[in-house]
Order: structure tokens, then C-alpha cells, then sequence
């Protein structure tokens, strides 16, 4: 997987910032493991939301780090912030306070334009409820991300290479017969295996995962659990995973426990 | 890709879009219909009124004195129009009162008498075109023919020389109190007022003889009317054969009545009731003559107008203000130059504004398809909340986001435009088996034939009109889906993943 950023936006500049420290984020980050260099880290995020006159405090200072080729679990009760975490880090949510740095540039800040092209090429995301397009077969699903990226004339050029990578994919996540149903004709799990197929089409350096077996049942949720853990043993892939379960979250390279918007300390 | 990927994907599958494309196609269809109709008929009026009057008219001042030296002027005109002159004729319009006898009874018509050089008059005009004898359509005579008249038009009653004869004899028996012979039936003046133009009426036989020949327009003396069966027929009260009278001003100061006989030599009939109501065509000299438009002394004749006709393509509006820098106000005050269009200006107005506004309350049916469009894209893009989550989630731009909806409502548009070009098109093309089917279906006439003299709806197709009304319904649309696609573009990725 790419472990180097290379931005392609001409207006998107990834600058790198020191890291703020607030009176929220005074304890000391869960450190990475010593031997491998951080990929994702983030600093005394805090985000609230406000429903009415009521404002909701999900995040109070959240630091961490992921080191490069790291399966992270994060675990935590409903209600924790899991989720809410996974959205900053992935850039599909802004944090109201803290930063987040990705291979050494703040990402929290970019323009949305800068965040799209985050998201396309160098993030994988797969969530609990899957949200494969209804309308595209699993094989064009899994183009998809190459579709954004690419315009028309260029993606037409290159499609032949596309739907070779597409297959190879289906392939790996065992789905080969399936490449021209639709996703009403799958199972939870082989819809589950499409949406992790799609994540790494445009090959990501970091793949994140919000709940990807809470819809499954025991069995299915570990053959996903597994095929994860392949990715990220052979192909050297970031994985952070969201889950409730301790049990899921235990298979995982390290855990930290989301718990009243803080990761608790080890 | 994904752009129009999706939005073809959404035209196949969201069977709810097919309401708004049929409403789409349903008001394109319309217009087309519509349009070509109008186009039809408005071309045939305009044909008719350009035949009728020709190109340009250069009128004198009044009609009762006209002006002298027609020959000079038209001299001048070929001089100054040039080589787009097509055709040029000199004419006399007066107001006149014509008077026939049915059975004893006299009827009074007001007509417009026309007085025309019957070599050049055709060249102007389609006059010739318009008259019921084949012969004269070929070359216009005043002179009565044997018979023959209106060959295709079956019931048409025995016209010309073979009716003129024998209606003369039928009237000599009478004045001779012999019974009358085993025939049809003719009808026979019995007091006839007029004197005899050119002839002294002990002289004159109308067995042998005609009067100075007169063309009439073919509604002025003959009724169209529905028997009791339901079928239409034209009830003449003269005809080709019979003698009129025309009384008319003089050219003189101040003008005197004048009173003449006319034979009928054929019918007019160019279906425009403005004309076929009033108009009666004479020879020019003859009706110079009558009128006194002769100069004794140097023998000038004297027109009310001269007629030209320009090559197709000419540019009429130019030379028309040629020959008006030419023949300006000032110096001639008693000359008005005008196309045929200035003459016949507020008809043309009429039918030009019925037209638009057509159009524009025909139109109002697409837009309100347009609102159509605007519900159900609204309702897709609730619907789609959460695929537009997972479409931000993987990076797609806002402007991306926005182009799914708005190509969505292109598509829309295209498909419904395109099949309802090919629908009204179909319509026209096959409009006088679909007027005969509801003709059958209802029991009733679509055309009152003694309403319309339309044998078949005329129908005219302007490609560009088409394009124009598709490129308007597929913009309707498109208009109709920015909005939703806006609203899409700005879902929060976060809370449109979480929507239910």
C-alpha cells in the first residue's frame, strides 16, 4: 500500500503544524509501537453537537496515534464517540478543536476539495450498513472511487486496466461469481467483502472501518475480521477499526477504549 | 463517469421520472402538433393573400380618377427594381354594386370591380389559378366558353354557352306564350332593367351574343348550405351563361352612376371569403372606357394601381423603399407604395399574435412538467441521502454530486423530448386519417366543410421549430433539477450516512 503522500490537487497544500497542546489534551497520547513511524495522528480533537438548546460534548480531547502499517481496534460502549472519532479522522467531519495530522500534514484544515481527494486517494472506508449503490453491479460499485477520481475521457482510456483490478479484487475478497449482481442479490457478508473491495481499489494507506461485522452474524463477521487481518498482515495495510465489540477488537493489532469522549489510559 | 453512469442507471429504474417524462413528451408532442397547423394554414393564407395582391401595389390616390400614363411609371419601375421584377400589370379598383335576377326578384351585392389586363394580369398573380373553367386556367378569356365548367366538382349546374342558349330560347317561348318544352327547369328574368352595354337591346341576341365578359367571385351570388340529409351543397343563384348588372362612379368631377351589362364567364374562387365575397374582374379597357378614364383629347388611360411581382427570394421591403425614394411623398403625393404584407398588416398581426399566444399557454404545459421534474427530484434526492453520503465518503466532489441530478434531469428531457418530436410528428404526418377516425368515432365533422374550404388540414413542419421546442422542454428540465442537485451537493456526508 502507498506509505507516501503524493498530492495531486494544485490548490491543496498539506503543511505541516505544531502540534497544539490545550488544557483539554493535558494526558500523554497512547504511544505507536516503538519501531514504526505514526501515519495518523491526532491531537486534543473535541467535538460537541448541538440538537436544540442542548449541546451534546461527544469528544473532550481525544490524542492518538497510528503507526504505519498498524491494526488499531478502538472500542467503546454505544454513545462513546466511536463513529464520531472515525469521521474526523477520515476527514468527513471537521473537529472543533485539535488537529489531526496525516503522514505529517494537518488534514483537519484542508479545503473540501483537499478532503474529497484525501478520501479518494489515500483513505479506504467501510462501514456497519455497507452502502453499496443500489443501482451498480458489485463490480462497478467497486470502480466507483476510480470513477471519482478519474475524469470521462481518462477513466474510458483506462477502463480495461480498471475492471482488471476490479476483478482482482473480487478475487481476493472471494467474490469472483458475483462481479455482475446487484447488491440486493448478496449476502450481508459478501455485501460487506464488495465494500472492503471498493476501499482498496484506489489503493489506500489507510483503511477505516466503522463497525464492519456490528450487521453480521458470529460467523460471517469473523471470515470479515479475517480478510482484514490478511490485508493488513500481507499488504503492510493501516487499519483503523471502530467496534463495541471487545471480542472483535481483542484481534487487533493494539486497543484503546473509547470511554466519555476520552481514550483511557493503557 | 460515475456522473452519467448513475444518472442513466436512475432514468432506468426510478419508474416514478416516467410521470414527468410523459408530461414532457405530452406538451412537446403539442406544441409540434401545434405549430405545424398553424404553419399549414398560416402559409395557406399567406399564399392565398399573395396571390391575390401580388407583391407590391403602387396605388394612385383615389379610385375614382386614378392616374394617367401607366406605361411611363411601370416604364420607371422595371427601371428602377431591376432584374428581381418578375411580372408588372396596371389595374382599376372601384367600388361598385352588382345586381342579378333570380326568378323576378333582383339581388344587390356590393363588389370590389376589378379591372385587368388579361395578358399581363397572371403574371402578378395567381388569378388565373383560381378560376373554375380548366381553359381559363390556362389562359384567362372573358369570353363565355361552350361548357365545361368545373369539371371536378360533381353537381356543378350546366354553365357557358350550351346553359346561355338555352335558357335564351326557354325565354323567347315565353314572350311568345308557348308552352314550354320538356326540359329542365331554367331560371328566367322577367323583367330585365338594365340597358345593354355595347349594343341596342333590339339588336342584341343573347343566344348568339354575350355582353362584355365579368369573372365573378364565386361566394357572391351562391349560397353553401346543408341539405336535410347532412350533405353540403353550393346553391347558385347565377352562373356562368348569365348576364349581370354593374353600376359604378364615373372618373368624373363629380362622379355619376353609371349602369352596364356583364356577361359571367366563370367563377373565383381562391378560398379567402374577404375575396370570394367581393371581388369581380373585367377587362381594363372596358371598364376604362366605362368609367371615362379615357382623356379625349390625348387619349392617355388612366389606372388606379400598378401590380408587380418579384423573383422568389427578392427582398420585398427593399425594393418597396426603392420605390419610394424614388416616388417620394412630396412629390408624389398621390402614389403609395406597399408590399403585400403592409396591405393585409393587421390580418397578418392577427394571426401572428393567435400564434405566440398559443404557444405561450401551450408552453405552460412543459413548465408546469418542469415542476413535476422539481417534486420528484427532491423526493429522489431524499431518497438517495444516504447513497450521496457514501459518494462524499469516497471523495466525490459537491460539483459531482450536483451534475448526477442535474445530467439525471438532461436525460429526463432528451428521452422526453425526443419521443414527443417523434409523436407530434407522427401526429402531423398522419393528421387526415386521425381527422377521418374521429370523424367516424364522434359522428361529427372536424371541418364544417360549409365553414372551411379546406379539403385537408394543411400542415407545415419547420425543423427549427421543432429543435426550438425541444431545446426549450429539454431546458425546462434541467432548470427543474438544479435546485434538488444543489441540495444534494450540500448534504453533510456525516448526517446523510445516518439518514432513515
Amino acid at each position: 500500500m502507498n506509505s507516501t503522500v503524493s498530492v495531486t490537487a494544485p490548490h491543496v497544500a498539506l503543511v505541516p503544524r505544531p502540534t497544539q497542546h490545550t488544557a483539554q489534551t493535558a494526558h500523554v497520547p497512547p504511544a505507536a509501537a516503538p519501531h514504526t513511524t505514526a501515519l495518523l495522528r491526532a491531537e486534543g480533537l473535541v467535538k460537541n453537537y448541538q440538537r436544540g438548546r442542548h449541546l451534546i460534548r461527544v469528544l473532550q480531547g481525544v490524542d492518538l496515534e497510528v503507526a504505519d502499517g498498524e491494526f488499531l481496534a478502538i472500542v467503546g460502549q454505544s454513545g462513546s464517540g466511536k463513529s464520531t472519532l472515525l469521521h474526523l479522522l477520515g476527514t468527513l467531519d471537521a473537529p472543533d478543536q485539535g488537529c489531526i495530522y496525516f503522514q505529517g500534514h494537518r488534514i483537519d484544515q484542508l479545503p473540501p476539495a483537499g478532503r474529497d481527494i484525501l478520501r479518494n486517494k489515500y483513505f479506504g472506508m467501510v462501514f456497519q450498513f455497507y452502502h453499496l449503490l443500489p443501482e451498480l453491479t458489485t463490480r462497478e460499485n467497486i470502480l466507483v472511487p476510480l470513477m471519482i477520481r478519474d475524469g470521462l475521457l481518462r477513466y474510458w482510456w483506462g477502463r480495461r486496466q480498471y475492471v482488471k483490478r476490479a476483478d482482482q479484487l473480487l478475487a481476493l475478497v472471494g467474490l469472483e461469481h458475483r462481479a455482475a449482481h446487484r447488491p440486493r442479490e448478496l449476502s450481508g457478508g459478501e455485501m460487506q467483502r464488495a465494500a472492503i473491495a471498493r476501499a482498496l481499489v484506489a489503493e489506500p494507506s489507510l483503511l477505516l472501518a466503522d463497525e464492519p461485522t456490528g450487521n453480521l452474524d458470529r460467523h460471517t463477521g469473523q471470515a470479515i475480521l479475517d480478510l482484514l487481518r490478511t490485508l493488513n498482515r500481507q499488504q503492510r495495510l493501516t487499519i483503523v477499526m471502530v467496534t463495541h465489540d471487545p471480542s472483535i477488537a481483542a484481534q487487533a493489532d493494539r486497543v484503546v477504549r473509547l470511554n466519555e469522549g476520552r481514550i483511557e489510559a493503557a | 463517469m460515475y456522473v452519467w453512469l448513475l444518472a442513466w442507471r436512475y432514468l432506468r429504474t426510478r419508474y416514478i421520472a416516467l410521470a414527468s417524462i410523459i408530461s414532457v413528451t405530452l406538451g412537446v408532442a403539442t406544441l409540434v402538433i401545434v405549430n405545424s397547423v398553424m404553419s399549414g394554414f398560416s402559409h395557406e393564407m399567406q399564399k392565398r393573400l399573395n396571390g391575390i395582391l401580388s407583391d407590391i401595389v403602387v396605388e394612385g390616390p383615389d379610385l375614382i380618377s386614378g392616374f394617367p400614363d401607366a406605361e411611363r411609371y411601370m416604364e420607371e419601375i422595371r427601371r428602377i427594381v431591376g432584374p428581381e421584377l418578375q411580372g408588372m400589370t396596371a389595374v382599376v379598383h372601384v367600388p361598385a354594386m352588382l345586381t342579378f335576377d333570380v326568378q323576378g326578384q333582383y339581388f344587390t351585392r356590393q363588389v370590389n370591380l376589378i379591372g385587368i389586363d388579361e395578358q399581363t394580369y397572371a403574371s402578378v398573380s395567381d388569378f388565373s389559378q383560381y378560376l373554375l373553367h380548366p381553359e381559363n386556367r390556362r389562359r384567362v378569356s372573358f369570353q363565355l366558353r361552350p361548357d365545361g365548367y368545373a369539371p371536378d366538382r360533381p353537381g356543378f349546374p350546366l354553365s357557358g354557352w350550351k346553359y346561355r342558349s338555352m335558357r335564351a330560347a326557354l325565354e323567347k317561348m315565353r314572350s311568345r306564350s308557348e308552352p314550354p318544352p320538356e326540359g329542365p327547369s331554367l331560371d328566367v328574368p322577367r323583367d330585365p332593367t338594365a340597358r345593354y352595354y355595347g349594343a341596342s337591346q333590339q339588336q342584341f341576341d343573347p343566344a348568339r351574343e354575350q355582353h362584355t365578359g365579368l369573372v365573378l367571385g364565386i361566394a357572391i351570388a351562391s349560397r353553401r348550405v346543408r341539405n336535410s340529409d347532412g350533405t353540403v351543397v353550393d346553391h347558385f343563384f347565377v352562373r356562368p351563361g348569365d348576364d349581370v348588372q354593374i353600376t359604378l362612379p364615373t372618373a368624373g368631377n363629380p362622379p355619376k352612376a353609371e349602369t352596364a351589362s356583364f356577361t359571367v364567364v366563370d367563377f373565383y374562387e381562391s378560398k379567402m371569403s374577404e375575396y370570394d365575397y367581393s371581388f369581380a374582374f373585367v377587362p381594363l379597357r372596358a371598364l376604362q372606357d366605362l368609367r371615362g378614364m379615357v382623356d379625349p383629347q390625348s387619349g392617355r388611360r388612366f389606372v388606379t394601381a400598378i401590380q408587380l411581382k418579384l423573383r422568389p427570394g427578392a427582398d420585398l421591403d427593399h425594393v418597396r423603399d426603392k420605390l419610394r425614394s424614388r416616388f417620394p411623398p412630396n412629390e408624389y403625393p398621390y402614389f403609395h407604395v406597399a408590399t403585400w404584407r403592409d396591405l393585409q398588416g393587421p390580418l397578418l398581426a392577427a394571426v401572428h399574435m393567435e400564434t405566440t399566444i398559443l404557444n405561450i399557454l401551450l408552453f405552460l404545459i412543459i413548465a408546469v412538467a418542469g415542476f413535476g421534474i422539481l417534486a420528484v427530484f427532491f423526493m429522489i434526492v431524499v431518497e438517495k441521502t444516504r447513497d450521496i453520503g457514501i459518494l462524499k465518503a469516497l471523495g466525490a466532489p459537491r460539483r459531482g454530486v450536483a451534475t448526477i441530478f442535474v445530467g439525471y434531469g438532461l436525460a429526463l428531457g432528451c428521452v422526453g423530448a425526443g419521443v414527443g418530436v417523434v409523436l407530434g410528428l407522427e401526429f402531423v404526418w398522419h393528421i387526415n386519417q386521425i381527422a377521418d377516425w374521429m370523424e367516424w368515432l364522434t359522428g361529427r365533422e372536424v371541418f364544417d366543410p360549409t365553414v372551411y374550404y379546406f379539403q385537408e388540414i394543411p400542415v407545415i413542419v419547420e425543423p427549427l421549430t421543432v429543435l426550438a421546442v425541444a431545446v426549450c422542454a429539454v431546458g425546462i428540465a434541467v432548470l427543474a433539477s438544479i435546485l434538488p442537485a444543489l441540495r444534494a451537493a450540500r448534504l453533510h456526508p456525516v448526517e446523510a450516512l445516518r439518514y432513515e
